[in-house]
C-alpha cells in the first residue's frame, strides 16, 4: 500500500474539564487515509470526530499514539513553527458557522487571506483567487460583501479560501450543519468536484446520512474509537450497529431494511434514492 | 437589515472615487490646513469656491452632503452667534439694548461658518463618501507603517479595524434575532421610562456579548488554520499604486495652499 496521507495509530486525547478532571475523547484511534480519498466521518455528539479533525491540523495536540499527516510526524519533539504552517497549508479546514470564518469585507479579499498570510507573490495571489472562486462557482460574487450572501454561498467562499492555499486535504467540520438543503447541496457538490478533479483528499464530518452515503468511504466513530469503516454500502448494511451508536441510517436504507423484516424479498443495499427506487421498481415489475 | 451600509460610502464613478486612498488622506489633511490658513474675504471666497468645485468633481448628490452637515448645525450656529455678538471691533454695525454688533464680528462669524462647513465637507468628500472603509483602513495602515520602527503594532490595529467592520452587519443581524426572541417571551422594549427601557436592553446585551466572545474564539481558530501570523512576511493581493493623477491632485492642493497665502497678503477688507 502507498504511504498513507494520514496515519493514526492508537491515538489518544483527553481534555481537562472545569473541575480539573481528565475527560478522554479519543481512546486509541487507529486509521489510515490515502491521498485522494473521499471520506465521511459519522458519529453522535461527543464521539470525538471533531477532536480528531483538530488534531490533524495541530489545533490540538494528541496525548499519545502515532500521528503522521502529509509526511509530518506530529508526535515528533522537534516540530518547528514552520512545520505548523506547512501542515496547515496542506490541511485546510472549513468550520460549521460560515459567519465566523470569513475575515474580510469583500469576498475576493477573504479568499486572498490565506495566500497573503503565506507570503505568495501579489500576481500569483490574483490567479489563485480567481481559480479558487471559479472552482466553487462564485466568480460572479467576487466583489460582494460576505454578509449579503446565503449560507451555502458563504461556505463556498470559505472553501475557496482554503483552496487558494492549494491544500492536499480538506477537512469539513460539519460544514453543512447550519445550511438549508439547497446550501448543503451546493457545498457538497463543490467539495465532490474538488475531490474528483483536483484529487484533494476530503474528510467530511457530518450528521447527515445522505451526505455520508455519497462518500467513497464511511467511518463511524463512537466513544473515541472507530466502530465501523467501509464503503457506504457496507456500513449502512448494519443499521443495528449504527442505531446503537446513536445514528440513523439513510431513509432509503431504513425503508429497505423495514420491508425486508416484513418478509419482502429485496436484495442489495441501496445508499441513495435512485438505487432504492430502481430496487423497488424491479420488485414490482417481477410481480 | 441586509442593506446596512458601512460608514457613509456613496458608490459612484468619479475622479475622487478612483484616487488612491492614501493620497486622499493626505489631501484631506492639507485641505484642513488650507481652511485654517484663510484670513480674509478673498481667501475664504476661494475656499468656498474650491468646495463647490470638489462637490462637482465627486459627483455626490447635494442632499447626501447636506445631510452630513445636519448633526453639526447647532455647533455651527453657536459658533457663528458667539463670533457675532462677542467680537470686539471698531465699526459698529447695529447697536440695541446692551448688544453691539460690529462689522468685524459679522465677518468673523461668516468666516467661522465657512471654515467649519468646509472642514466637514472636505473630510466627507475626500474620505467618508468616496472611500470604502476597508480602503481607508488599508490606507491608514500604509501611512502609519513607518511607526513600526517604534514598535507600534500598526498591522494589528488595521486588522482589528477591518474585522470590526466585517462583523458590524453580522452582529446587527444577531441583535435583531435576540430582540425578536426576547419579544416573543414578552419583553417590552418600546414603553416605559428611560430606566425601564435601559433595563430591557440587558437581556439583549448579555447574550450578544457572550456570542461575540464565541465568535471571536472561532474566528481566531479559523484565522490560525489559514496560517495567519500577524503582519510578518505577509503579501497583499491588491497593492495600491499611486498614479500620475494622484500626484497632479497633490500638486493642485499645494498650489491651492500657496494661492490662499497669496490672497491673504492682498489684505482687502477685514482680516482675521
Amino acid at each position: 500500500m502507498r504511504e498513507p496521507f494520514i496515519h493514526a495509530k492508537d491515538l489518544r486525547y483527553a481534555y481537562t474539564d472545569e473541575n480539573g478532571l481528565k475527560q478522554p475523547v479519543l481512546q486509541g484511534l487507529t486509521l489510515d487515509i490515502a491521498k485522494g480519498e473521499y471520506v465521511a466521518i459519522l458519529g453522535h455528539n461527543g464521539s470525538g470526530k471533531s477532536t480528531f479533525a483538530k488534531l490533524l491540523n495541530m489545533i490540538l495536540e494528541p496525548d499519545s499514539g502515532e500521528l503522521v499527516v502529509a509526511g509530518h510526524d506530529l508526535m515528533s519533539e522537534d516540530l518547528t513553527e514552520e512545520d505548523f504552517y506547512a501542515l496547515r497549508r496542506e490541511v485546510g479546514m472549513v468550520f460549521q458557522n460560515p459567519d465566523n470564518q470569513l475575515v474580510a469585507t469583500i469576498v475576493e479579499e477573504d479568499v486572498a487571506f490565506g495566500p497573503e498570510n503565506l507570503g505568495v507573490p501579489t500576481a500569483e495571489i490574483r490567479t489563485r483567487v480567481d481559480a479558487a472562486l471559479a472552482a466553487v462557482g462564485m466568480t460572479e460574487y467576487a466583489r460582494h460583501e460576505p454578509h449579503r450572501l446565503s449560507g451555502g454561498q458563504k461556505q463556498r467562499v470559505a472553501i475557496a479560501g482554503v483552496l487558494a492555499m492549494e491544500p492536499a486535504c480538506m477537512l469539513l467540520d460539519e460544514a453543512t450543519a447550519m445550511l438549508d438543503p439547497k446550501g448543503r447541496r451546493e457545498v457538497i457538490e463543490s467539495v465532490e468536484k474538488l475531490n474528483r478533479e483536483k484529487g484533494i483528499t476530503v474528510l467530511m464530518i457530518t450528521h447527515y446520512m445522505n451526505e455520508a452515503a455519497r462518500a467513497d468511504r464511511v467511518i463511524v466513530m463512537d466513544d473515541g474509537v472507530i466502530l465501523m469503516d467501509g464503503t457506504p454500502r457496507e456500513v449502512f448494511a448494519n443499521p443495528r450497529i449504527l442505531q446503537e451508536a446513536g445514528l440513523d441510517v439513510p431513509q432509503c436504507t431504513a425503508l429497505v431494511h423495514a420491508l425486508r423484516e416484513k418478509g419482502i424479498p429485496l436484495d442489495g443495499e441501496p445508499v441513495n434514492a435512485e438505487e432504492c427506487a430502481a430496487l423497488l421498481l424491479g420488485l414490482l415489475e417481477d410481480k | 437589515m441586509k442593506n446596512i451600509a458601512f460608514g457613509q460610502y456613496y458608490p459612484a464613478h468619479s475622479p475622487l472615487h478612483a484616487m488612491d486612498a492614501r493620497m486622499k488622506v493626505v489631501l484631506s489633511v492639507l485641505y484642513i490646513v488650507a481652511a485654517f490658513l484663510c484670513k480674509n474675504v478673498l481667501s475664504f471666497a476661494a475656499l468656498l469656491l474650491s468646495a463647490l468645485l470638489l462637490l462637482c468633481l465627486s459627483r455626490l448628490p447635494l442632499r447626501i452632503v447636506l445631510r452630513s452637515l445636519r448633526p453639526l448645525f447647532f455647533i455651527m450656529l453657536f459658533t457663528a452667534m458667539l463670533n457675532l455678538f462677542f467680537s470686539g471691533g471698531e465699526t459698529v454695525l447695529v447697536s440695541f439694548w446692551r448688544i453691539t454688533i460690529y462689522v468685524e464680528g459679522l465677518y468673523s462669524a461668516l468666516f467661522m461658518l465657512v471654515r467649519i462647513l468646509v472642514l466637514i465637507f472636505g473630510t466627507g468628500v475626500f474620505l467618508t463618501y468616496t472611500t470604502t472603509p476597508i480602503a481607508l483602513t488599508d490606507a491608514i495602515e500604509s501611512l502609519l507603517s513607518p511607526l513600526r520602527i517604534l514598535k507600534v503594532p500598526v498591522h494589528e490595529f488595521a486588522m482589528m479595524m477591518s474585522i470590526a467592520l466585517r462583523f458590524i452587519p453580522t452582529l446587527m443581524e444577531e441583535t435583531a434575532k435576540i430582540m425578536n426572541a426576547q419579544k416573543a417571551r414578552g419583553v417590552d422594549f418600546s414603553s416605559g421610562g428611560l430606566i425601564k427601557r435601559a433595563k430591557a436592553l440587558v437581556p439583549i446585551l448579555i447574550p450578544l456579548i457572550v456570542s461575540s466572545f464565541r465568535r471571536a474564539d472561532e474566528l481566531a481558530m479559523a484565522m490560525e488554520c489559514r496560517c495567519y501570523r500577524g503582519g510578518k512576511g505577509r503579501t497583499r493581493m491588491t497593492v495600491p499604486h499611486l498614479h500620475a493623477g494622484d500626484f497632479a491632485a497633490l500638486a493642485l492642493m499645494l498650489l491651492f495652499g500657496v494661492g490662499i497665502l497669496y490672497l491673504n497678503r492682498l489684505g482687502i477688507g477685514f482680516t482675521l
